[in-house]
């Protein structure tokens, strides 16, 4: 049985704790609602840009002409993971659920006979990940949302990548991260992103009809060739989609910090309460403890 | 009033200019090239320079872009940049520090785009 004394420095240091975890849960929400914000800014140039790519693409067929982001390098022996995660933690199962769906991609992949390499983006991914496939990580990202998460940032890592990608490093490329849902609800996505695979109207002619907004299909001029747009445009679409995913993860590490603070603060609710009933229990027991002896030792007499 | 073309600026963090224009002047990788209502439909690339955008006659207002795309339609005009500014906007004294550093570091996309905002401040086009 705990004395009083020691009741009461406990239900004071979870006292602070719940302070602690309300201020985080306050600080994650107003980050969440910036995060989404800059989501939804950064949606019209990545629509832009698709729109562009899946009539660019329609034009050029994937015969040996295409850039080799789009036609890929024809084999798909070596694969990529790029995994995003945060640098920081106390964010609920954020971090460890895209961990785990990297472990189980690479596993996958393992089994196939895949060679697999990793590239970290976030310091809690590096660290789950270093203690089993230290070898596999050929790169690691972190900081990248210092002061704040930025289209520069992503291009810089979407450089890198394509820079390995150049040197023929790997055949595919995966990102992981988590799609923002709600703050409770984010779910794990993996990507692909080199070959890019345009998006869905760019079977046919369809995407020029998409372009003009449904009328009659456009035959675009391309000034200069198709092709050289494209290795233009190729490697930028891998930056905005790395962005993309960045940002979609940025919003979900800051709902699931939320949800997870909150969860907290709640907990500590419920200990102070326990532990506040165990406490008036005993000081009451220690005083009908201290009556009974004085009234028996009265009676004695 | 004359008959306009939807013009957009859009970067990568945010949708900058959204507005009908009578003409926009966009610098491609190939020469200017404006755009108008009813223009054939084109995908281009841009280089550094200066869109010029036209209302009323005149140039109404000039943006400094880093390069990017352009894709224009017969009711619209599309840039995607992933830098750009008012050419007004542009710091002179940092844009030519910027410069210097750039040359030091042999870096000549960024040197391309420094000197083309120096132009774009020194040369103003299409009055």
């Amino acid at each position: 049985m705990p004395s009083l004394k020691d009741l009461r420095v406990r239900i004071n240091s979870v006292k602070s704790t719940r302070k602690i975890t309300s201020a985080m849960k306050m600080v994650a929400a107003a980050k969440l609602r910036r995060a989404q914000e800059q989501a939804e800014a950064a949606r019209p140039f990545a629509e832009r840009m698709e729109r562009m790519l899946g009539s660019l693409a329609a034009g050029v067929d994937s015969g040996a002409g295409a850039p080799a982001m789009l036609a890929g390098t024809g084999r798909d022996q070596v694969h990529l993971l790029i995994v995003a995660t945060a640098d920081r933690g106390l964010c609920g199962a954020f971090n460890s659920s895209i961990v785990r769906e990297a472990r189980r991609q690479i596993r996958a992949l393992l089994a196939d006979g895949k060679k697999v390499k990793i590239f970290c983006v976030g310091r809690k991914g590096r660290d789950q990940l270093r203690r089993e496939y230290e070898s596999l990580i050929v790169d690691t990202v972190t900081d990248f949302q210092r002061p704040r998460l930025s289209f520069e940032g992503a291009a810089r890592i979407a450089a890198r990548v394509a820079e390995l990608y150049e040197a023929g490093e790997f055949d595919v490329a995966k990102i992981i991260y988590n799609r923002f849902r709600s703050a409770i609800a984010q779910i794990v996505t993996v990507q692909q992103l080199i070959p890019f695979t345009p998006p869905a109207p760019a079977a046919g002619g369809n995407a020029a009809a998409v372009a003009t907004g449904g009328g009659a299909p456009a035959l675009y001029e391309y000034e200069p060739d198709e092709e050289q747009i494209l290795s233009a445009l190729l490697p930028r679409n891998l930056a905005v989609q790395v962005y993309r995913a960045l940002l979609e993860n940025n919003a979900s590490e800051h709902g699931a910090r939320m949800t997870a603070m909150d969860n907290a603060t709640r907990n500590a609710s419920d200990m102070i309460g326990k532990l506040t009933l165990v406490y008036n229990r005993s000081r009451q027991a220690s005083i009908t403890k201290e009556l009974i002896e004085i009234i028996s030792g009265a009676e004695a007499l | 009033m004359a008959e306009t073309i939807g013009f957009e600026l859009v970067s990568p963090e945010r949708l900058l200019v959204a507005k009908p224009v009578e003409m926009v002047v966009v610098p491609g990788t190939e020469g200017d090239f404006g755009v108008m209502p009813r223009h054939a439909p084109m995908i281009a690339t841009v280089r550094p320079g200066v869109i010029a955008i036209f209302e009323g006659g005149k140039v109404s207002e000039r943006i400094f872009v880093a390069g990017g795309f352009a894709e224009v339609t017969g009711e619209r005009c599309t840039v995607l940049a992933e830098r750009a500014v008012p050419v007004a906007d542009i710091d002179r004294a940092a844009v030519e520090r910027k410069l210097k550093e750039d040359r030091e570091a042999a870096d000549a996309a960024e040197v391309e785009v420094g000197e083309a905002m120096l132009a774009a401040i020194d040369h103003p086009s299409y009055h």
